[in-house]
């Protein structure tokens, strides 16, 4: 009983993070499963979320304040998508690439003048900040309620992509892009589609992360966001399943070797299983192989 | 003819690089004589260590076509091992103040500074210290070139990125802190304090990296760029070739790292992140992907704007009528936007995969052109 | 066949799986010194495959492959392969040998691609010299300080002459990409040549061209055998150039060998007629 005191903080701080890296890795996967784009603005995404949260509190109530977030968010990631990206859907891979990264250079700099590059504390919201006791040990409420709010939304992603149009035009857009084009899909509202559901879930995902984390600067969701990614990659890259399961590896390994007294090593333990799977099965656990042809 | 061209080739090399630092001798004295120009010289220096960095960085991204975002894990690697190694031996207590000086207890540039006499030797005994950075740099691109070279593309970017942040995490270990100092500062290190100093080290670099990319090598290294497949079906092996790259482009980014300490004065490694390849790889693509002058055009635009140019935006005393934009940090902003232009609009950069000798040429025979059409 | 002919290619029991998919099933063939030899058959016979097996691109699922008398490729089933095999001859090769594409390449084995390869951001005369990359006897530290000069000055020099011969000369600084069709075509054997083979894989040579630029390319294969001691195996459509110049030809469909022999034998094969023609019900 005494070990499994020990463990359950630990286990729970894990699988709560894993529930936070999986709101974000999913919207890293959905890109990639339709554009073939690593979104290295995804994790600034993110971040612009925790601040405009910081501010719209001081402005709104709190039941306004969460759905004005999310509604921002929203229109930042499909904005990005539009200005940033859709002009180059014919370019190569690497200049879309690069147009990932000025826009997460962009978006940190103007984090940075927005803010004057100071810390801001995360504003507390009541139902999610409090402490709880869990089988004899006490902690934040938000720790107990991502995993659950996180499987929640999962399933309704499943449900979306799954039951609905928008979900088979998703699908058959990832499957082959230039066929699901020229079978009528209307490829730039999939791709929009695609944006306001990963920007939604990563809205979502940085309520959670920062009523833990505690505090918001500029560049603080870079590294949350590269593990998301690393989750993404780990699980198949284009793979929902494939990118929770991860998601939650990742953020569990990571608590575990924090709790061993290793916490300088913890991001450098994710890129190195980053590697490790790149290396030994590039296609993830769920994911799918793609060969050129000669 | 062809030892003529040789020749030529080699006399061309050696007088640009003596201009530059004519210019950069040139330039210290109008920094110290003209108002308003006292940005010019730490502007100078910055363009020409940064210019080192991104054309190493063009030669793997640009000229290989392997998209690495590893660049600042090396540069890091070489910053490291420079300021480790020249640190005078008297300074090291005060510096690994928590280490009891340290683990190292000798300085290169002290050591060649008594051997050789104060003055030669010390400046011989920093380039080596840059050669060791940089062979540091190399070695271990050689053993994460191993698994990751085979990777395609963005997986690729991602794997260099995660191993880039695995090698600052190293870094800053504390077990390894009576080396590196931990997560504390490495300052009073040996430095070169003139302009030309930096411009001629860092050109003769350049240069030879300009060298190696028209060779048979450099053609080798564009043909993988181009088509893979052909290329390997033409008897370049790729694995090699990959790897060459991958050496060459990281012995320079360690070599710019030392340089980069240098300029900075002081180094930690908390400093070396994503955002500063990001910042690398943004210079790279303002110039051209596949152009040397472009990137060295790019790094003096880059550095030029945020350092200098733009400064005016960072100051609200600047700012006219209601509008309060001005503040610290609207500078970046304006430039990042001015970089989003680019990589949206002009893609191909301002040199395309163009050097700035083909386009004098092209504007030469173009002018002759024009002057036989009137004749006629 | 007659014992002082030399085997410069030979293919044994090589079959290529893609799954569960046989693209090339059981293929043996042989090409010897100095000989012209086809490879044709319906669209999706498998005869790119085969290349790209010769040439090292695709590992074979089974088999193996001869040059110049040394084994140089050999697979058999093996992991996930072993259930999924439905070719023949199991357990009569039990080496793996795969060599990448350029080692073969460096053995003198040069190919061209159906899909035009070029390299698209060189000048002509540049996508010769890079091919003679292979051949180089510099190294980084030579090659980078120019102490290669001459090396350099005679492969440009070969590169040039190669470049006359295919009629290429002229348009030496232009970019590969700028060429026409048929002068990319002729571009790439330039630069399959430039690798030194002592065998030249053809992938289509003909695809596109008019008749009479055809019968130019009939011409000049024949002529660069001479020129260079090449043995040349070649895949083409073009029946007019393959009943031209082959010695002798073999017909695939299916993955499956279904007739080997003279272009008169095969003009007059029922099994090949029949693979081209299809069979009528009635029949």
């Amino acid at each position: 009983m005494e070990l499994f005191q020990k463990i359950l903080p630990t286990l729970l701080s894990g699988i709560s993070a894993g529930g936070q890296y999986a709101l974000i890795a999913l919207g890293y996967t959905m890109v990639y499963g339709i554009l073939r784009l690593i979104n290295f603005a995804h994790g600034d995404i993110f971040t612009v979320a925790g601040f405009v949260m910081f501010y719209a509190i001081t402005a709104m109530p709190l039941y306004l304040a969460i759905p004005f977030t999310i509604l921002v968010t929203v229109l930042l990631g499909f904005t990005v998508e539009r200005v940033a990206y859709k002009p180059l859907r014919s370019a190569p891979r690497m200049s879309v690439m690069i147009s990932a990264i000025g826009v997460s250079y962009l978006l940190q700099n103007l984090m940075w003048y927005v803010t004057g590059g100071q810390a801001q504390q995360y504003p507390s919201i009541p139902w999610i900040s409090g402490k709880v006791m869990v089988l004899g040990v006490e902690t934040k409420v938000v720790t107990v309620i991502t995993p659950f709010l996180t499987v929640i939304l999962i399933l309704l992603l499943v449900f979306l992509t799954k039951r609905t149009k928008v979900g088979l035009a998703m699908r058959a857009a990832a499957k082959d892009f230039e066929t699901a084009r020229l079978m009528g899909i209307k490829i730039d509202r999939v791709i929009s589609a695609t944006f306001v559901i990963g920007s939604f879930l990563a809205a979502v995902g940085s309520m959670l992360f920062f009523t833990n984390y505690s505090t918001v600067s500029p560049t603080v969701g870079m590294m949350p966001g590269l593990k998301a990614f690393v989750a993404a990659v780990f699980g198949g890259i284009g793979s929902i399943p494939g990118a929770v399961v991860g998601a939650f590896i990742i953020g569990i390994c990571e608590n575990i070797i924090r709790s061993l007294g290793w916490s300088t090593f913890s991001d450098a333990f994710t890129f190195a299983l980053l590697i490790v799977v790149l290396c030994v099965k590039p296609t993830g656990l769920f994911g799918e192989k793609l060969e050129e042809k000669v | 003819m062809k030892k003529q061209m040789k020749g030529k080739t080699l006399l061309v090399t050696i007088l640009t690089i003596a201009v530059f630092a004519a210019l950069s001798v040139g330039a210290e004295a109008v920094a110290g004589n003209v108002s308003g120009m006292s940005m010019l010289v730490p502007v100078l220096k910055k363009t020409a260590v940064y210019s080192l960095i991104a054309v190493s960085m063009n030669l793997l991204n640009g000229f290989t076509g392997l998209f690495s975002l590893g660049h600042a894990g090396f540069m890091l690697v070489g910053a490291y091992t420079y300021a480790i190694l020249s640190i005078p031996v008297a300074k090291r207590a005060g510096v690994y103040q928590y280490y009891d000086g340290g683990i190292v207890q000798f300085s290169i540039p002290e050591t060649f500074g008594n051997l050789l006499g104060e003055s030669v030797g010390t400046v011989v005994g920093m380039l080596i210290t840059l050669i060791i950075a940089g062979l540091i740099a190399a070695f271990l691109a050689w053993l994460i070139g191993l698994p990751v070279l085979r990777l395609k593309s963005d997986y690729l970017a991602i794997a260099t990125l995660g191993f880039a942040e695995i090698i600052r995490t190293f870094i800053q270990y504390e077990g390894f802190a009576p080396l590196t100092n931990g997560s504390n500062t490495l300052r009073q290190y040996a430095s070169f304090k003139s302009l030309y100093a930096y411009v001629i080290v860092a050109g003769l670099c350049i240069a030879v990296i300009v060298l190696i990319v028209n060779s048979t090598y450099g053609r080798a290294f564009k043909a993988i760029r181009d088509d893979e497949i052909a290329a390997e079906a033409m008897g370049i092996n790729l694995a090699k070739h990959k790897m060459m790259s991958f050496i060459i482009s990281s012995f320079f980014a360690g070599f710019g790292g030392g340089l980069m300490a240098m300029y900075m004065a002081s180094v930690q490694a908390k400093s070396f992140t994503v955002s500063m390849t990001y910042e690398i790889l943004l210079i790279v693509v303002i110039g051209g992907i596949g152009s040397i002058t472009g990137s060295i055009i790019g790094t003096f635009l880059f550095v030029g704007c945020s350092e200098w140019w733009l400064r005016f935006l960072d100051d609200s005393a600047n700012n006219i009528g209601g509008l309060n934009l001005l503040a610290p940090g609207f500078r970046m902003v304006v430039f990042s936007i001015f970089i989003m232009i680019i990589v949206l609009f002009f893609r191909r950069g301002i040199m395309g995969t163009h050097e700035l000798p083909d386009v004098f040429r092209f504007l030469r025979n173009k002018i002759k052109g024009k002057g036989k059409g009137a004749a006629k | 066949m007659s014992e002082t002919v030399k085997n410069v290619l030979r293919v044994e029991n090589a079959t290529m799986q893609f799954g569960g998919v046989v693209a090339v099933d059981n293929l043996s063939l042989e090409v010897n010194q100095g000989e012209i030899v086809s490879l044709i058959g319906p669209n999706g016979a498998g005869k790119t495959t085969a290349f790209n097996v010769i040439t090292g691109v695709y590992q074979p699922t089974n088999g193996c492959v001869w040059f110049d008398e040394k084994k140089i490729i050999e697979n058999y089933p093996r992991g996930k392969m072993k259930k999924l095999y439905q070719g023949q001859n199991a357990g009569k090769y039990t080496e793996t040998l795969s060599p990448s594409p350029d080692k073969i390449t460096q053995l003198g084995m040069a190919r061209t691609f159906q899909n035009i390869r070029l390299w698209k951001g060189q000048s002509v005369l540049d996508n010769v010299r890079i091919a003679m990359h292979c051949r180089r006897t510099s190294n980084l530290l030579t090659a980078t300080f120019r102490l290669n000069a001459k090396e350099e000055e005679a492969q440009t020099k070969e590169a040039m002459e190669l470049l006359e011969l295919l009629g290429l000369a002229h348009v030496k600084d232009e970019l590969s990409t700028s060429l026409p069709y048929g002068q990319q075509r002729h571009l790439e054997i330039a630069r399959a040549l430039a690798t030194h083979p002592k065998l030249l894989l053809l992938d289509e040579p003909a695809a596109g061209m008019n008749p009479q630029e055809t019968d130019e390319l009939t011409a000049f294969i024949g002529r660069i055998r001479e020129q260079f001691h090449l043995t040349v195996f070649l895949i083409e459509h073009h029946m007019d150039l393959v009943m031209d110049i082959s010695d002798r030809i073999y017909v695939l469909d299916f993955g499956k060998l279904i007739a080997a022999g003279t272009p008169e034998v095969i003009q007059n094969d029922q099994k090949v007629i029949d693979a081209y023609l299809g069979v009528s019900e009635d029949a």
